[in-house]
């Protein structure tokens, strides 16, 4: 009898695992046919021509000098951008993690005032801030500091000063969440025992802040990289990122094949730093909920 | 040495330089924001900083305007939708896979964190490769569709951490007394998780309400959202019209955020 019961109880067990995993099944089969399928297609599409397999789009890519300087300038500004604001974000997370909880609460507001506002918007103010009248320039002019307007946008300083201002929450956020959890005990310890402020900081504070660092870097860098709206507003066309070619080759030229090889190279670059990221800090953590 | 550093008042002034950084930084972060709001009451044809005077002549335009009462309906329409959709599956997905002990749920999980990771210009040109051939481009049907997959990572993960301060344990004992398994749910469970359920339903909101790339692939012509109207008309010109929109959308999220915030610690008084 025992085992019977046992058994039965088993495939019970088993039966709930299954029904609950099933509670998933409506929202994976969306993404499996709105995304998963159509990306797969596109996967599929990058190596196929009229005539059969072929390697030929991704050789275009590599053979072209034009697709070079479009890698070029995109890796480019992403990287400013990811170093941008990382001096930008690194003070400011610190003194944050230094103030009584309130206090952090209200400057946190800060940060997350403008990573609510759409993006478009904040797009749009500094198109219009970075003109050549605009309040940027008269501000430096009337101070003194330029004589001639300098021109701010619609070229790479535009780009990257818009695309600083929308990344720079997801990099203050994850390096808070990672310096909040940093024993404050250490440093009064190491200073009690005589070692500088500034010593004491550089040899215990900053290496543990840096999983932090790391993972906020790989976060803004991978964001860049497949960012459209900002760049292509603010650089006016003429800086021309991996976003606006898959754009341009899918919409203008229905180049399929182009469009999909770029893509990949895109998707596979994202997921080997994404990847990366896991490693260090688990994505549930990233998101600013730890 | 030692007794300075433990004084505040000179380790206040030590820290000067960093309090000026930090300011600067949040006007940095803060101007744009600060900015747009004056010059939408400008009268001017053009954009001025502050306003030589004030005037609703660009509300009274956007409002008068069937284009753009147009789009914001079909915004506000295809957000809403997306909630009723990504919410839903959200949370029966993540309180799923929250309990299935199967291998395979781990797997499950990664892949509906996937439109989250995807570079959304490659979501968007696959969405439009599919539903070019399922007739579904410029419906609001297949808005509706590509905004929920892509509302979905963000219904998981903030359902799946409500979940984990829940005790499972409650809705067993509900069970075990004679609810059903759907009852049991609903009335005990649900009402412990409806802080998160609500901030899921608002990230659901605003990732659609907010979205551009996918929309210009997807949704054209009369069917086109706010945001996709507005970025083709920033490329014509930077009209402040455009500011007075940016004005309503900036309060619209911060009444938002300040409901989202009102509710959650409405939930905690309760509870104490």
């Amino acid at each position: 009898m025992a085992p019977h019961a046992a058994e039965a109880m088993e495939g019970d067990a088993r039966r709930e695992r299954l029904r609950l995993l099933a509670l998933s099944s409506p929202a994976f089969l969306l993404v499996l046919i709105v995304l998963l399928i159509p990306v797969g297609w596109l996967f599929f599409l990058s190596f196929v021509d009229k005539d059969g397999f072929t390697l030929s789009h991704y050789a275009r890519l590599w053979q072209n000098d034009a697709y070079f300087e479009i890698f070029r300038v995109t890796f480019l500004s992403s990287f400013l951008v990811t170093v941008l604001t990382v001096v930008l974000g690194y003070p400011l997370a610190y003194l944050l993690s230094q103030l009584p909880r309130r206090a952090a609460i209200i400057g946190l507001t800060v940060v997350l005032l403008p990573f609510w506002t759409s993006l478009l918007v904040r797009t749009y103010a500094w198109l219009v801030l970075l003109q050549r009248k605009g309040l940027v320039n008269s501000t430096l002019m009337s101070l003194g500091i330029i004589d001639e307007p300098l021109n701010l946008v619609y070229n790479m300083s535009g780009v990257v000063i818009g695309m600083v201002h929308i990344m720079l929450p997801f990099m203050v956020l994850p390096l808070y969440a990672t310096m909040r959890s940093i024993d404050p005990g250490l440093m009064r310890a190491a200073i009690s025992l005589g070692a500088p402020r500034h010593k004491a900081f550089f040899t215990i504070f900053a290496p543990l802040s840096l999983p932090g660092v790391i993972a906020g870097s790989l976060l803004v860098f991978i964001y860049c990289l497949g960012f459209y709206i900002t760049p292509q507003v603010l650089g006016g066309g003429r800086i021309n990122l991996v976003s606006m070619k898959i754009l341009e080759n899918a919409t203008i030229y229905s180049d399929w094949g182009a469009a999909s090889a770029l893509g990949v190279v895109l998707l596979v670059v994202t997921l080997l730093l994404f990847k990366a990221i896991q490693i260090i800090v688990p994505v549930d953590r990233l998101m600013g909920r730890s | 040495m030692m007794d300075m550093d433990s004084d505040p008042t000179v380790s206040h002034l030590r820290r000067l330089w960093l309090y000026l950084y930090c300011l600067a930084v949040a006007i940095f972060l803060l101007a744009p924001i600060l900015v747009v709001i004056p010059m939408s009451f400008s009268p001017s044809e053009f954009l001025e900083f502050p306003p030589s005077s004030l005037s609703l002549r660009w509300y009274q335009s956007l409002f008068n305007s069937p284009e753009w009462t147009g789009a914001a309906i079909i915004s506000l329409k295809a957000a809403v939708l997306t909630v009723l959709v990504a919410t839903p599956l959200g949370i029966a997905a993540a309180y799923g896979l929250q309990y299935s002990e199967m291998g395979i749920a781990k797997l499950v999980r990664s892949a509906l964190i996937i439109p989250l990771i995807v570079p959304v210009i490659i979501v968007a040109i696959g969405v439009f490769y599919l539903f070019a051939r399922l007739n579904l481009v410029n419906t609001l049907t297949g808005l509706v569709l590509a905004h929920s997959v892509l509302a979905l990572p963000f219904v998981i993960v903030v359902v799946s951490a409500g979940l984990q301060r829940f005790d499972i344990n409650q809705e067993l004992v509900a069970r075990s007394l004679g609810a059903s398994r759907v009852k049991a749910f609903m009335t005990v469970t649900l009402p412990q998780i409806r802080p998160s359920v609500m901030s899921a339903a608002l990230f659901a909101f605003i990732t659609s309400f907010d979205e551009v790339v996918v929309a210009l692939f997807v949704s054209r012509g009369p069917s086109s959202t706010l945001t996709r109207k507005m970025f083709t008309s920033l490329r014509d010109q930077v009209s402040p019209a455009i500011a007075a929109i940016s004005t309503i959308l900036i309060l619209t999220t911060f009444l938002l955020a300040l409901a989202a915030l009102a509710s959650a610690r409405g939930d905690k008084q309760q509870k104490s």
